[in-house]
């Protein structure tokens, strides 16, 4: 195969796009592994949430794109704290098998509820007026909307970990996961804390969702299809570490696009090629901390 | 002595006649619906099948002539190995006569080797290699609804017609889509045009950008959409984000179902034009069933040509058990006298059934409507021309299924 200069290009920058989702996807699941322990199988769930929140905004209440990239979070991030409060917290101290199985189970009820009464074929949700169209860059036709969720989904994924790594906040956070009752001593709140912190990751899903909209269809099954992927960037990451999933989430969004290029039709295996390697070298993960 | 023997052979000849009265009378069918529930071909088949099925039931009348007919479901989630053993589990356990609808081919091919080994009736219409009436074709099974000969021919010849030459494709990599691509390749070949080359993005996949790109750069005046459902969806839409019909290339939609032009909205599928067998406003018949299925759909939305085909198969099937008088759960027999049988429904108007197990009926080109064209939801189509039924399928003497070298 010859290989074209250009095509490559566009590729990698394509590759650059998708790993803004597996990044924003896999931030959230890692903020709630590593603050709560909890592996969070509704991830997919919630995304989907998002984009379904975003589409009834538009049509229901007439509410565009730029709110609803802040209500849709929002009220998905609510949802995931009452999820928290009335689920989650009974089964904090058990092993980690009964927070996944739960949330497998919730995800595949939401899931089931939706396409109940949607279908599987999705529904449309136009991309906003003003990032609309797209420029050329010589190399490929870049659609506006495409480099905006780059450039979106980098800042939100750097803000989060400077919220969590470098703030008093994150430090209290980091605190509360390592010993509980020592920080509840010091006075601060830790059960509030943790379902803010669900509520977070959650709302971080959500938000990928809204940003998804636009280019897929808004589908019960979006986030079904997604979260497998994005748990092997977890695992190749290194569970529960925040700078960690942002960099693999990227750097896996570009291996595929390159796999697309080369050998497209192993695209949909080459994330779980890359994990059974790391995990045969590397057990804990590219950036994990030996357990 | 001699007496004791022929005595005993009048008994058996009455016993003999006795049990094929019993036989004669037996008057109970099961239908299975095998198909897609949950996954992306669940509304182009999906419960819209199902209820295709029971409306058949309810239709054939032949519960007022004192038939007891029951439909089974089963979702094969479009893995063969899944479609293969509920099939397996259905003639064994279940007693099921005849499995319909089954879409996603590389399923469609496999349980299609399962009802010929248990001697059943297979009506697909949901599948949509034309090798189930080629090479793979089986005394037990008919083709019903449409196949990759039929799109390929009305889609590929019209755009080669048109100006559109040079293609490339965007394949769905499994028997489906490679079917669909070879059909189209060899239609499009044969009008004069130049195929560039293709790409095999795997099924179900999310984001096609990657694919589309490589499509762009090949400069092909078409590009050929060689999948179907959500991929269909997913690729028109990221087609026209990308510029890629602004561009002057334009998009073959080579599989299209009203309900991925639905999903799409008329804004994107505008002007695409494509090849159907069924369209819900062809005419009064097709109207007055659409209308009864949408009422009964939970989302309202009209059937596919799938799902009619589904109808139809089984109005056929019921038909030929009244003619035949009773169910003799041979499945040879029955699918014999079914392609003896014309075929006159109110989905597909009258048709035939080839010795290979092609049904025969008309095709026709649509095109998209533009969003003002359209007076509400689901008026979609505008009718471009219309394909004879002898000319929409596989010729004959060009078939490959070894039923037709006795």
């Amino acid at each position: 195969m010859s290989i074209n200069l250009q095509a490559l290009s566009a590729q990698l920058l394509v590759g650059l796009i998708n790993g803004s989702f597996y990044a924003l996807l896999s931030l959230g699941l890692a903020v709630i592994f590593g603050m709560l322990n909890i592996i969070n199988f509704a991830h997919g769930a919630v995304y989907m949430m998002g984009a379904f929140a975003a589409y009834f905004l538009l049509n229901i209440a007439g509410i565009g794109y730029w709110p609803a990239l802040i209500l849709a979070p929002l009220a998905v991030g609510l949802f995931g704290m009452v999820m928290e409060r009335t689920m989650l917290k009974w089964i904090a101290n058990l092993d980690h098998l009964y927070g996944l199985l739960l949330t497998f189970g919730l995800a595949l009820i939401i899931q089931g509820v939706f396409q109940n009464y949607f279908g599987s074929s999705g529904l449309p949700y136009a991309i906003p007026d003003a990032l609309k169209g797209g420029m050329n860059l010589g190399f490929m036709f870049l659609p506006i909307y495409r480099g905006w969720v780059v450039i979106f989904s980098l800042i939100v994924c750097i803000a989060t970990w400077f919220l969590i790594e470098r703030t008093r906040l994150g430090a209290y956070l980091r605190a509360a996961t390592e010993n509980p009752t020592l920080v509840r001593a010091f006075g601060i709140n830790v059960p509030l804390m943790i379902t803010l912190t669900y509520g977070l990751g959650v709302g971080l899903a959500a938000l990928a969702g809204v940003l998804s909209a636009p280019i897929n269809q808004v589908r019960p099954l979006m986030g079904a299809d997604l979260i497998i992927v994005v748990f092997a960037v977890v695992v190749i990451g290194g569970m529960g570490s925040i700078m960690g999933s942002i960099i693999t989430g990227f750097a896996l969004g570009i291996i595929e696009g390159l796999t697309k290029y080369f050998y497209p039709e192993a695209s949909n295996t080459v994330v779980f090629v890359l994990m059974v390697l790391v995990l045969l070298v590397k057990p804990s993960g590219l950036t994990g901390r030996a357990a | 002595m001699k007496k004791a023997v022929s005595t005993s052979l009048l008994g058996l000849a009455l016993m003999m006649s006795a049990s094929s009265l019993a036989f004669a009378q037996d008057k109970t069918a099961k239908i299975g619906v095998l198909n897609d529930q949950s996954g992306l071909y669940a509304d182009v088949t999906g419960v819209g099948s199902t209820l295709a099925a029971q409306m058949a039931v309810e239709d054939s009348g032949l519960a007022a002539k004192g038939w007891k007919i029951d439909v089974v479901v089963g979702d094969h989630q479009n893995k063969p190995d899944i479609g293969v053993n509920i099939a397996r589990q259905w003639f064994d356990r279940d007693k099921v006569d005849v499995i319909v609808d089954v879409p996603t081919s590389s399923v469609g091919l496999a349980v299609n080797n399962v009802v010929k080994e248990k001697n059943g009736v297979y009506l697909n219409s949901g599948s949509g290699t034309s090798d189930l009436s080629n090479a793979q074709c089986s005394p037990n099974t008919i083709h019903w609804a449409y196949d990759t000969y039929q799109l390929a021919n009305g889609t590929g010849s019209a755009m080669v017609k048109s100006g559109g030459d040079t293609w490339f494709f965007l394949t769905a990599d499994y028997a489906f889509g490679t079917a669909l691509e070879r059909d189209t390749t060899n239609a499009v070949t044969a009008m004069g045009g130049k195929v560039l080359g293709s790409v095999r993005p795997p099924l179900n996949t999310a984001d096609f950008s990657s694919f589309l790109l490589q499509a762009q750069t090949s400069k092909a005046k078409v590009i050929g959409l060689a999948n179907a459902g959500g991929d269909t969806i997913n690729s028109i839409k990221q087609a026209s984000e990308f510029g890629i019909i602004k561009g002057g290339q334009k998009l073959a939609g080579l599989l299209m179902f009203i309900s991925d032009v639905h999903a799409l909205g008329l804004p994107v599928a505008q002007g695409l034009s494509f090849t159907e067998t069924f369209y819900w406003d062809l005419n009064d018949g097709t109207r007055s069933f659409s209308k009864r299925f949408q009422e009964r759909m939970k989302n309202k939305a009209m059937p596919t040509t799938v799902q009619a085909g589904v109808y139809s198969s089984l109005i056929h099937y019921f038909k030929t058990l009244d003619a035949m008088g009773g169910n003799s759960h041979d499945g040879l027999k029955i699918v014999d006298k079914m392609k003896a049988t014309p075929t006159d429904d109110i989905i597909f108007g009258k048709g035939t059934i080839q010795p290979n197990g092609r049904k025969l009926h008309p095709a026709y080109l649509f095109e998209v409507k533009k969003p003002e064209e359209s007076k509400g939801p689901w008026d979609y189509y505008k009718l471009v021309a219309t394909i004879p039924a002898d000319q929409a399928f596989t010729p004959l003497d060009k078939s490959s299924c070894p039923l037709l070298k006795k």
